[in-house]
Order: C-alpha cells, then sequence, then structure tokens
C-alpha cells in the first residue's frame, strides 16, 4: 500500500521537476534562441502577425475568448451532425440539443462531465476531432492563461501571445506526452483500433456485443491535461480503458504530473522558485492527507453487509479487483485534487465518509488543480492571505514587490466567491424542486449529496460524477452547462485583471518589514486562508451530505 | 501591440482562430491517432480488444471483459449491474450504506447454498464498476470449486488445480500479493479438461 502511494504520489513529484523546467524553456523561449525564431516563424505563416505579436492581458484574454469560443461552435457542430459524419462503424445516431450543448462546455471549459455514456452514443469521429481535440487545446489553453499571469506577476506589461503559447504548449509539450502514455497503454493492453464493436457468443451461448475503438489515443491525453472524459461510460474502471495493475499506476499517476509541473514552470517565469517551493509543499501536504484520509475511510466495509454471511474485507462495491484494494480511494483523492475527474471506481459508492475526502478536493479546487487553472486559483488565495496579513501588520500588504490595493482585492473577493455561489445556489436550486430531487437514485442524505457533487464537479471543472443520478435531463444539461462556463472563464478573467493591474504598479522596494512570501510561515498562511475559508462556505452542506449519509447509516 | 478591440480586431482574430484551429484538430485528432494506430499493429490481438476465439475461429469473448454465467458447472462473475453489457457498462452506484444495496445483497446470497457459518467471498456480493470486471478473487473461485466439481463430475481437487494454472489467468498483483484468476479463461480450461 505504501509503495503505491510512493509510486502515484512521490514518483510524478520528482518528474514534476524536470517537466517544469523543459515546459518552460518550451512555452517561454527565449525569442532570440533557434526554438523561438523557428516556431515564432511558423507560427506566423499559420496564423499571421496576430498569433505571434506581443499582447497585454487584455488582448490575450480577449484571443483565448475568441479561440474558445470558436473550439465551442467546432465542436457543437461535430457533435450535432455526428449521424452524417465518417468514422461511424456502429451507427451512432443523432444527440439529443440539450446535451450537444452540456457535452461541448464540458469539453471546451476542460470539465468533461459526461451526461452520456461514449460506447452508447458517441461515434468515433466525435471522439476523436470532437471531444479529444477538446481535451488537447482546452489543456493548452488553462497552461496558457497561467503563463500569461507569471509573466505579469514577474512584471511584464506585455504577457506574450495566446496563439504562441497554445500552440507550444498543445504541440511540444501535450502532445509528446500524450503519444509517450498512449504508446504505453498499447503496449499494456488498452485497444486500439478503428473497427466498429465485436460480437461474441458467449460460453454459455448467449450474444455479447463489446464495443471498442481507438482508446488508448484518448485515455492518454484525458489522464495528462486534467480533463478526465473517458472513451467509456465507467471511464477508467472499464477494462478497456484500465485493463492491469500497470495501466492504472501509469494512468493515476499521468493525472498528476503535468499539474505538479506547472508550479515549478511558475516559478521559474516569474523567477522565484522559493515562492514555488512554499506552493508545492502547501499543495503536497494537502494532497497526502487527502489521499490518506481516503484509503483509510475505504478501508471499512460496506455497512450494508454487517450481519450478513459475507467475508468482511474493505468496501468493494464499484470497485474492479484488478487494481488492487485501495486504488480506488487513491484514485478518487488524485483526480479531485487536480480537476480531472476521471475515475477507476464508482464514486457513488464510495463509503459516505469517503465521499466526503473528493467533495473536499473540488471545493477547494487549488491542491494542484487542473492543468495551469489550479494555480491561478491558488494565486488568489495567496493574495487573501498576504492581504490578511497585511491587516494584521498595519501596513499596505505587497506581493512580488506590488502593492495590493483596493482594486484587486475587490477583484479577488468576486474571483473567490464565484465558485461557493455556484455550487450552493445550484445545490439549493435543484435540491428544492423536482427538476433535481426526481432524477436521484439513492433516497435521503446520499441523494443531496448526489445532487451537490453534480454541482461540485461543475464548477470545479472537473467533471467526475456520483453517477447514480438521472443527469441526463434538460434542466441538468442547461444549469450544468452554464454553471461550468461560469466556473472556467470567470476564475481566468479576474485573475489575470488583478496581475495586468499589479504589473502596471510602481515596484515597492524590499524593506526589512516587507512580508516575505517564500517562507515556511507563509506557507501555513496560505494552508489556513484555504483551509478556513473551504471550511467555513461548505461546512453547512458537507454535514447535510455525507456526514448524515454516514450516521444514519450506523443507526439502521 | 494593441490595447484597443475594435470590430476589424474582433474579424481577424475570428481568422486566426480558424486557422489554428484546422491546424490543431488535423495534428492532434489527425496526425496523432494515426500514429498511435500505426504504432498498435505491433500488438495486434490487444489493440483489437483481446478478443478470444473459440477453435473454429468464433470469437467467444474477450480476455478483459467479464461474460455472465449462471450455470453451476461454470464458475460465475462478480454481479454486474449491467447485466454484462459489454456496450454500455456501468456500476450498481448504489450507497453502500443504503437499504437498497443491503437487500440486493441479500437476494444474491440467496443463490449460494450456503452451510451453516460459511461466509461468501465479498467480491461476488458486490457489483464491480465496470459491470465487466474479467476477474474473481481465488478466494472467490474456492469457494464456487464444489459446485463446480459436483456439476462436472470432476473430483473438487482437480478444480482446485486448474484454479492456479497460468492458462487459467492466475494472476497476482505486485506489491498487494492480491491473487486474482480470469473468470472466461478459468470455465474455457474446465471445457478443454473435459475432452
Amino acid at each position: 500500500m505504501s509503495l503505491l502511494f510512493v509510486l502515484v504520489l512521490i514518483v510524478p513529484a520528482f518528474l514534476s521537476w524536470p517537466l517544469g523546467l523543459a515546459m518552460t524553456l518550451l512555452i517561454d523561449p527565449c525569442q532570440n534562441s533557434t526554438y523561438g525564431r523557428w516556431t515564432s516563424g511558423i507560427f506566423s505563416k499559420t496564423g499571421g502577425l496576430a498569433a505571434v505579436e506581443e499582447q497585454d492581458w487584455k488582448s490575450y484574454l480577449f484571443s483565448m475568448l475568441i479561440f474558445n469560443i470558436a473550439m465551442f461552435a467546432f465542436v457543437m457542430t461535430v457533435l450535432a451532425l455526428q449521424q452524417w459524419l465518417p468514422l461511424n462503424p456502429d451507427g451512432k445516431g443523432p444527440l439529443e440539443a440539450s446535451l450537444i450543448f452540456n457535452t461541448a462546455a464540458s469539453f471546451v471549459t476542460n470539465t468533461n462531465l459526461q451526461h452520456y455514456s461514449g460506447e452508447a452514443s458517441m461515434s468515433y469521429f466525435s471522439q476523436l476531432f470532437g471531444l479529444m481535440w477538446l481535451q488537447f487545446v482546452s489543456a493548452a489553453t488553462g497552461i496558457a492563461c497561467l503563463v500569461a499571469l507569471a509573466r505579469a506577476l514577474g512584471g511584464k506589461k506585455t504577457v506574450g501571445n495566446f496563439y504562441s503559447d497554445m500552440m507550444r504548449t498543445t504541440f511540444f509539450i501535450l502532445l509528446p506526452l500524450a503519444l509517450f502514455v498512449a504508446l504505453l497503454l498499447v503496449a499494456g493492453g488498452v485497444p486500439m483500433t478503428m473497427d466498429g464493436a465485436a460480437v461474441a457468443h458467449t460460453l454459455e451461448h448467449a450474444t455479447q456485443t463489446i464495443a471498442r475503438g481507438p482508446v488508448a489515443a484518448m485515455v492518454a491525453i484525458k489522464q495528462l491535461g486534467t480533463n478526465g472524459g473517458g472513451w467509456f461510460g465507467p471511464n477508467s474502471a472499464h477494462p478497456f480503458e484500465n485493463p492491469s495493475f500497470f495501466t492504472n499506476i501509469l494512468e493515476c499517476s499521468s493525472i498528476i504530473l503535468i499539474p505538479m509541473a506547472t508550479v515549478w514552470m511558475f516559478g521559474r517565469i516569474t523567477g522565484r522558485m522559493r515562492d514555488a517551493a512554499v506552493i508545492f509543499s502547501v499543495m503536497m501536504a494537502l494532497l497526502v492527507f487527502k489521499a490518506g484520509a481516503a484509503v483509510w475511510l475505504e478501508g471499512a466495509p460496506a455497512t450494508a453487509l454487517s450481519g450478513l454471511p459475507v467475508e468482511v474485507v474493505s468496501n468493494l462495491e464499484g470497485k474492479e479487483l484488478r487494481f488492487g484494494s485501495g486504488a480506488g480511494a487513491l484514485w478518487a483523492a488524485v483526480t479531485t485534487a487536480t480537476s480531472n475527474g476521471s475515475v477507476n471506481c464508482m464514486h457513488d459508492s464510495l463509503n459516505p465518509l469517503t465521499g466526503l475526502v473528493p467533495l473536499a478536493g473540488m471545493w477547494m479546487n487549488i491542491v494542484f488543480g487542473g492543468v495551469g487553472v489550479g494555480l491561478i486559483n491558488m494565486f488568489i488565495f495567496i493574495i487573501v492571505g498576504v492581504f490578511i496579513c497585511g491587516m494584521m501588520v498595519g501596513r499596505t500588504p505587497e506581493y512580488f514587490g506590488r502593492k495590493v490595493e483596493t482594486r484587486e482585492m475587490t477583484l479577488a473577493l468576486l474571483a473567490l466567491l464565484v465558485h461557493p455561489a455556484l455550487i450552493l445556489g445550484g445545490t439549493a436550486l435543484f435540491a428544492a424542486t423536482t427538476a433535481g430531487a426526481g432524477t436521484v437514485l439513492n433516497s435521503g442524505a446520499h441523494g443531496f449529496t448526489e445532487i451537490l457533487y453534480e454541482f461540485s464537479s461543475s464548477a470545479a471543472n472537473n467533471g467526475s460524477g456520483f453517477e447514480g443520478l438521472g443527469d441526463n435531463t434538460v434542466p441538468w444539461n442547461i444549469a450544468t452547462g452554464i454553471v461550468m462556463l461560469l466556473a472556467r472563464y470567470l476564475p481566468i478573467i479576474l485573475p489575470l485583471a488583478i496581475a495586468g493591474s499589479l504589473a502596471a504598479k510602481k515596484p515597492v522596494p524590499v524593506t526589512a518589514g516587507t512580508l516575505r512570501t517564500d517562507t515556511l510561515l507563509f506557507g501555513l498562511i496560505i494552508l489556513g486562508s484555504v483551509v478556513l475559508i473551504g471550511a467555513l462556505l461548505f461546512l453547512p452542506v458537507a454535514v447535510l451530505g455525507p456526514v448524515a449519509d454516514h450516521f444514519t447509516a450506523i443507526v439502521h | 501591440m494593441k490595447t484597443t478591440l475594435s470590430f476589424g480586431d474582433l474579424t481577424r482574430q475570428f481568422a486566426v482562430s480558424l486557422r489554428i484551429l484546422l491546424v490543431t484538430v488535423l495534428i492532434c485528432s489527425g496526425l496523432y491517432t494515426v500514429i498511435v494506430l500505426l504504432a498498435a499493429q505491433i500488438v495486434p490481438y490487444s489493440a483489437s480488444g483481446s478478443l478470444i476465439r473459440s477453435e473454429n475461429g468464433q470469437v467467444v469473448g474477450s480476455e478483459l471483459i467479464g461474460q455472465q454465467f449462471s450455470r453451476p458447472e461454470n464458475f460465475w462473475s462478480r454481479p454486474s449491474a449491467v447485466s454484462w453489457n459489454a456496450a454500455g457498462a456501468g456500476g450498481s452506484n448504489l450507497s453502500p450504506a443504503s437499504l437498497a444495496m443491503r437487500q440486493k445483497s441479500e437476494k444474491l446470497l440467496g443463490s449460494f447454498a450456503l452451510k451453516k457459518g460459511e461466509t461468501v467471498p465479498a467480491d461476488l456480493v458486490t457489483a464491480s464498476g465496470s459491470g465487466l470486471d474479467p476477474h474473481i478473487s481465488i478466494a472467490a473461485a474456492r469457494f464456487q470449486a464444489s459446485r463446480v466439481a459436483h456439476a462436472r463430475g470432476l473430483s473438487v481437487d482437480q478444480v482446485m488445480r486448474l484454479i492456479y494454472e497460468p492458462t487459467s489467468g492466475n494472476v497476482t498483483i505486485p506489491l498487494l500479493n492480491e491473487s486474482l484468476v480470469n473468470v472466461l479463461q478459468l470455465n474455457r480450461s474446465l471445457d478443454r479438461l473435459k475432452k
């Protein structure tokens, strides 16, 4: 078990250091280097001057939004026309309009919430040219925005070019890594074929239709880019997406690798590696705590089986045996610490208190978080931490040598409140009306948790689900679609506005009275603001859902 | 550097976005997929879904995909919430603390002829995440051995020995010392034994 922890958490932590360096060199190259000039040359041939010129933070965001609108429109079109498009060996039919909206919103925002089951609804063309493509470019969008934030905090007035950053990330980071992982997955037994479903005549003379496809290609990037949207409905619990103990280790560590590396990249671009080390330590501490708690809580047997003539072992409902015990809970912790959202066991069937671990991960949404955006979220908590400390000693707070004033704090608090407002507002609305209450599978507190989980997952751009929920309805599709879009773009726009506003100020000299942000003490302050703000905002719903579920289960 | 955003800028940005969109689609969806597909030709068996064929070439299932066994002479798979539908996989999604799960488990226990004081291995009572788990634990196979032996007219020893044969899909999970057996392969080696 402890070796499993080392493989999934510690090995990626070590690999993240060189990867962070590689990402810095490849995404933020020196403009005079051979690589920098060569790529800029290609990009300007592809997209003209607009694809290479220096932008300020507003133009950068503008380009990002335009490109994301184009992504959204393209995938809406692909999904809407799938019955007439090629690569559809199993003859998948048309998709319902609100489902198309939800799916496009979900994959554009790097969420990958799936209100459909891939093998039942999607053609190979939709999966490869719609969804898998978005898994590359939506991840690259998040990383590009972090690079822009880092440049602004490093004191630059211009923050680079969105298109160049996005393409460098896609072609030189995500593609090579995805190719490497996909080839390992193929070697590990994951199918990769363009043939349609196979029909088997079983040993007991029944017919079994076995859906398959070019699975390995998609699984690689869904794990690496904190996407999480799998080829099949049960995601990486499906034997074709995750056939063995070894592929499980590979996929689980792929979840966390790039989110970890972005922290070091941030440190290099801003030129403040000590700050990055403090941020990394805070995130790592939270991750290890979460993973440990999940594995420990899931070691308890299912209470529904107590007293029955069943061997007493850890809860196996919704788990696959080949990953070994503990692997499901460990994955659940990692996939919700980052905003990945892939699963290798059914989260609805986790023990009630274990279910609190993924929820808490999505509420904080900063334990490495989504590629790029996790650290952007963390930036808001850092600003809040700096502000609180400044108030305590009666000095104007500063971050990276710039004064944090009213304008920045207003934006930071707005950014901070978007997340809980969307989760709590949505949950309240759907728990109180038949739109939500009529769609839950489990009754009582567990049903409430299903609704809470769905909105938490949407607002965290996570995409995992308590899949018992009957969520492919028009109200669910529209509500979660809107939540995903707001929860993606507001927390990118507001922090970049803060960074842009900071960069425009005159730097103040460091004195003995300056609050240092690269110390263990400040690490504890960030930890405190994350835990306290997260706990205060979500404690009531945590008690209404998982905690109530746990205690009522003990009673019966 | 531009700071003002005009209508002309909007159309220019859209034109750039569309061109870059096409390039990324061609490379990420087209080129990448083709490379992985070509590489997968090296391992045609697993790349096409690890399909198992009978002597006459008919597909009987996939090594990785569990299928339904309900006859007494076969080892049974773990319960499936989707009736082993490999074109629509899924779990039960029941809360492990719910009454519904308890009732489901009681019903399942009724299908085993339990002696007094005997307990069923937990994996035979709990639905797998995908509904297609191809494995059962060694304990679950041993638990079923006497039923299978009786239905096939074999000795229990013969069946027990078969469970540990590598040709029956016996695997040990590294690090954790948990042993599993592939149900389809185990039943196939049983069938071969009879001939």
